[in-house]
């Protein structure tokens, strides 16, 4: 029993990589957000002008305030609001980088199976990540 | 003798009156941030993410004893009480589930509490459907939206108190494909120190059912530990810790697919999605702590009869009864 209860050694250096880039990830999403909130920074949109806009959809929000949509945001890093979206980008990443960092040990085990299952789960996310299906 | 029921009876004079405490909570402070705003000039912006902040504070408190995704409880209530548009709302609840899911990945992986070959091939399914449903989402008028998710969080409420669980489940034969995937293994009960042999069934199934989650995930930004769970242990017989440990895993690779799709279509705003995080998250943390305090049952009561009136709330404004 003891030895099928251990993990599986893809498991664990799961769980190393998603620790760490977890919380760079909040490190990020944090210290961007205080130097954006406290002014440390300078804001595209102007924090006083955001209670007029935060009850728009988003097409009418961009189309307000001239945000362009996709990456573009990661040339405008100057600016705090983009700066905020660092964090909330290595946080959505963090699944990829984990994914990525298993796949050597599926393929040093011939697990042709999960292999595959890995490869089309990044596929979705870096679908997704690049703006594809982006609408705007 | 007479203890039980004086005990039974103080719990529930507890829970009424916990009740009413709950939902102030969590509607002071949006009613107070109205205020201010109205009252003041517009400087006043800071009321608003501040207000957010202690709201999820307090949903971060009481979800994690509750056994529920911070995610279920953000949209419904700050959809419902704050200025925000419903597009912004549901960015920040994904983000929120995520968050959340992936805090706790690393160490549910570590101790088993998470099989990550059980959660590998239904996060595929539900992060395929996740973007569906968030292109369907940011297609679809807010009201429509909010009266569909109005539906769908009273069905939520109406499954957690109909749902039975199984603390572990009996598998007689395991499915082909179950196999062939090798999902299956040997889980470390904490509180009877016993291994127990596990294997699931009717996983074709089972994938059928996260397509759906995960597309009712990605449309209402509500996360999905609530079908999650139920999916795991009910229809495929995984154990029931085994089966919240890996629904965490599963949900943090679904949501971040519809993450990507909120946030390449500007509809995550840092402004509303980073004090929603930060206030869950420490929410989160003295949640845990709760449940050493509290029994889960009494919390789980709390929580379904939040998402009734949030549901509620939610649907009478899709329908502009109560705006």
């Amino acid at each position: 029993m003891e030895t099928e209860r251990k993990h599986h050694p893809e498991q664990l250096h799961y769980a190393t990589v998603l620790h760490w880039s977890t919380l760079a990830g909040f490190i990020m999403l944090v210290a961007t957000f205080v130097a954006y909130v406290f002014g440390w920074v300078p804001s595209y949109v102007p924090l006083e002008r955001l209670p007029q806009l935060w009850g728009l959809p988003t097409s009418e929000y961009l189309k307000a305030t001239g945000i362009p949509t996709g990456w573009s945001w990661l040339f405008m890093m100057g600016k705090g609001d983009f700066a905020s979206q660092i964090g909330i980008a290595i946080l959505s990443g963090c699944s990829i980088a984990c994914i990525l960092a298993i796949m050597p040990v599926y393929a040093k085990s011939r697990n042709t199976t999960y292999l595959v299952i890995c490869a089309l789960e990044i596929a979705v996310l870096l679908v997704s990540a690049a703006g594809v299906f982006s609408t705007h | 003798m007479r203890e039980k029921p004086v005990r039974n009876r103080r719990k529930f004079h507890f829970l009424l009156w916990l009740l009413p405490v709950a939902i102030l909570m969590m509607v002071l402070p949006a009613e107070a941030a109205n205020a201010a705003a109205a009252s003041a000039d517009a400087t006043a912006w800071w009321v608003w993410p501040l207000a957010l902040f202690v709201v999820c504070f307090f949903l971060g408190m009481i979800a994690v004893p509750a056994g529920v995704g911070g995610g279920v409880l953000f949209v419904p209530i700050v959809g419902s009480f704050f200025p925000f548009h419903m597009d912004f709302v549901r960015g920040a609840g994904l983000l929120v589930a995520m968050a959340s899911a992936l805090a706790a990945g690393p160490s549910l992986l570590k101790n088993g509490m998470a099989n990550l070959r059980l959660a590998m091939p239904l996060a595929l399914a539900a992060s395929i459907s996740s973007i569906a449903g968030a292109m369907l989402g940011l297609a679809l008028p807010a009201n429509i939206v909010q009266i569909s998710l109005g539906v769908t969080i009273l069905g939520i409420a109406a499954l957690m108190i109909t749902a039975k669980k199984s603390e572990f489940p009996h598998v007689t034969q395991p499915d082909p494909l179950s196999v062939a995937l090798g999902i299956h293994g040997v889980f470390r009960d904490g509180i009877s120190g016993k291994d127990i042999a596990w294997q699931v069934h009717r996983t074709p199934a089972g994938l059928v059912l996260f397509l759906i989650i995960g597309f009712l995930g990605g449309l209402f930004g509500v996360g999905a530990g609530w079908a999650n769970v139920p999916g795991l242990n009910l229809l495929m017989g995984v154990p029931l810790k085994l089966a919240a440990g890996s629904s965490s895993m599963i949900l943090s690779m679904a949501s971040s697919s519809a993450t990507w799709y909120y946030l390449n279509n500007g509809a995550i705003l840092p402004i509303i999605a980073v004090p929603s995080v930060i206030g869950m998250m420490i929410g989160a943390r003295i949640g845990a702590h709760l449940l050493t305090i509290l029994k889960a049952s009494a919390i789980r009561k709390l929580v379904i009869a939040i998402l009734l009136f949030a549901g509620v709330r939610t649907m009478l404004k899709g329908l502009g009864i109560w705006i």
